[in-house]
């Protein structure tokens, strides 16, 4: 297991008429080659902003202000539009919540498989016509032949993912940014779509970043996980760990109000309301909401810190040394 | 040996998997069925249309052959719609002049129309500086009323029939400019877009393989709307002498031609005015129709 993928302290800001939009505050996270990653958060916590970051797709108002973007050993942010433009779909690609307003309505299923596989091998779209059949069996479309003729409008959603699916994995990506790839789809179908991601990421040997607010998702199908929260990495760690051991006072409440195992009664919440980040509380972006919240946390920013080999949690409950401050 | 079963089978075949396009094509004629005007308006133009392409079938006359001894006969069996001043026969001329009309209003609507939907699309993808540009200068053409800046256009140019074309596509192009900006603007921010720089396509292949096809048909309607205009401008400007020079049978420069008749031998102008009335009708009215076809409220 090398790094693929490393993000150190992004930052992401929209410049709207209430004022600036802070919604990454310095997300970190590393994504290793052939890796199942998740990451999770509510609405609005910036998992999309994150993942349209990477891809550098973040259009005005918005704007990457600072921060690094490794991936392959080469910063994405110092890269020209152009250098970018051949990262895109040839290393890393990315599919999308709604998979029917994805496609283009007025081109048929085959040109628009085509056309992203002319993209990355630099074929004749005539060419890469002949080899759509082979990418819609891959993604085990049940007739390839009919689909391949078909415009977006008569696909299912879970067809339109299947395409969508096959359109971004035809170029053999190194990294594939799900953002909600299933969350369209209904129940039954979303268990054959992931199943489906999962085999192809198997056999083609990548990595995957799944950005879900479904914990379930998460857990059926990755390997590690980050939590997010207001355009924050709070924790990281083993898929297992985060949710046995979970350390930040957020994931805790976050794993405790999915919990079904207690006896009915009131379903257990997170006081309070995700902040807004146009004015977002000072230090650390939960304290507000914490149960655990000590005089520290609305005056600095906590730092991220391993609290067991590969779990990392940015939270003062588990910095000593500030600890000890506190008193 | 393809035998007839064969071949209907084969037929069948390409229904059952043509299904969806022929039953859209069903409908749209259906659309168009229940609109009344919509089939004037197309049988007009397609009447236009088979004329110029006939034009020496039909017409029984050379349009510019001279009989003097005619010279301002008023309509008969032989010459239903009468001689002109110079002894031609007028049916004949305006029967060719569906050629030159129909010539102008598609080579004027193809110029404006290309160079109008390229910068506008490029206008409304870009955005920025180049956006501001643009619009401002298409500003500038639409602060002019369209015939005085065309008329001044093709003076400049000198009067000719390629260049009052070239003038009217001057005047005419800021028109789809605008449309195609609004609808670039709009498709823009469509998810399929997102996905095509997902994964890895250039600005100029988004904006001429996404956006153009999609933005096409509000296009296409404003063209056919627009046609009509078109060929009101072109007679107008071939009244005042800017357009298609004699002996060339424009239906403006023949309408000009009658003026110092008009009172006395009535025909000389009116059947060419009667023609530019037919053709602008047809188009306007087959344009209304396409709108309303293409209408995606009015679809299913």
């Amino acid at each position: 297991m090398t790094e693929l993928l490393k993000v150190r302290d992004l930052r992401t800001n929209f410049y709207t008429y209430r004022g600036v939009v802070k919604a990454l505050n310095g997300v970190d996270l590393t994504i290793d080659t052939e890796e199942f990653f998740g990451l999770a958060g509510e609405t609005g916590c910036g998992k999309s902003v994150t993942a349209l970051s990477i891809m550098r797709l973040i259009e005005e108002p918005g704007k990457i202000e600072g921060g690094k973007i490794i991936f392959n050993g080469r910063d994405l942010l110092k890269l020209s539009e152009d250098e970018m433009r051949r990262i895109r779909g040839k290393e890393i690609s990315m599919i999308f919540q709604e998979p029917k307003t994805a496609l283009n309505p007025v081109f048929k299923v085959n040109f628009q498989i085509a056309e992203a596989i002319s993209e990355a091998y630099n074929l004749k779209t005539k060419e890469a016509v002949k080899k759509v059949e082979g990418v819609l069996k891959d993604v085990e479309m049940a007739d390839p032949s009919k689909v391949a003729e078909q415009y977006p409008h008569e696909l299912s959603g879970g067809m339109a993912q299947r395409v969508l699916i096959g359109m971004t994995l035809s170029a053999k990506p190194k990294l594939l940014i799900a953002d909600e790839p299933t969350s369209s789809l209904d129940v039954s179908i979303q268990a054959q779509i992931m199943k489906l991601m999962n085999d192809l990421v198997k056999k083609l040997k990548i990595s995957v970043l799944l950005i879900t607010h479904d914990l379930g998702l998460i857990a059926e199908n990755c390997n590690r996980v980050a939590i997010m929260y207001a355009g924050n990495v709070v924790e990281c760690g083993d898929v297992r760990t985060i949710f046995k051991k979970p350390a930040h006072p957020y994931t805790i409440g976050l794993l405790a109000a999915l919990d079904m195992s207690k006896e009915r009664g009131n379903l257990l919440t997170i006081e309070g309301i995700v902040p807004d980040l146009v004015n977002p509380p000072p230090g650390c972006r939960f304290h507000p909401r914490c149960p655990s919240v000590m005089k520290i946390c609305s005056v600095e920013k906590p730092r991220t810190l391993e609290i067991s080999s590969g779990h990392s949690v940015a939270c003062f409950l588990y910095d000593n040394g500030r600890r000890l401050d506190d008193g | 040996m393809v035998g007839i079963s064969d071949l209907r089978s084969n037929f069948k075949r390409w229904k059952m998997e043509h299904k969806s396009q022929i039953e859209d094509l069903q409908y749209s004629l259906h659309l168009w069925r229940r609109s009344p005007l919509s089939i004037v308006g197309s049988i007009l133009v397609l009447s236009i249309i088979i004329t110029a392409i006939f034009v020496p079938y039909i017409a029984p006359y050379d349009p510019i052959e001279q009989d003097i001894k005619k010279r301002l006969g008023p309509p008969s069996w032989d010459h239903p719609f009468g001689m002109d001043n110079l002894g031609r026969d007028i049916l004949s001329r305006v029967i060719y002049g569906t050629r030159v009309t129909l010539m102008i209003a598609l080579i004027v609507t193809a110029i404006g129309g290309s160079i109008g939907t390229l910068l506008g699309v490029v206008a409304g993808f870009l955005g920025g500086r180049v956006d501001e540009v643009l619009m401002r200068i298409t500003d500038m053409f639409l602060a002019f009323p369209r015939l005085i800046l065309a008329l001044a256009f093709a003076a400049a140019l000198g009067p000719s029939l390629n260049n009052m074309m070239i003038a009217i596509a001057i005047v005419d192009w800021p028109i789809y400019a605008r449309l195609a900006r609004g609808q670039a603007l709009s498709i823009k921010r469509e998810d399929y877009i997102e996905a095509a720089r997902g994964i890895g396509a250039s600005k100029w292949r988004i904006m001429f393989l996404h956006i153009l096809p999609v933005c096409s048909s509000p296009i296409i309607v404003q063209l056919t709307l627009h046609m009509g205009t078109v060929i009101l401008t072109a007679a107008a400007l071939g009244f005042i002498g800017l357009g298609a020079q004699p002996p060339t049978p424009e239906w403006g420069v023949m309408v000009s031609d009658g003026r110092p008749y008009i009172m006395n031998q009535w025909w000389v102008s009116t059947f060419p005015g009667l023609a530019i009335m037919i053709a602008v009708l047809g188009f306007n009215l087959l344009g209304d129709g396409i709108r309303d076809i293409l209408d995606p409220k009015l679809r299913r």
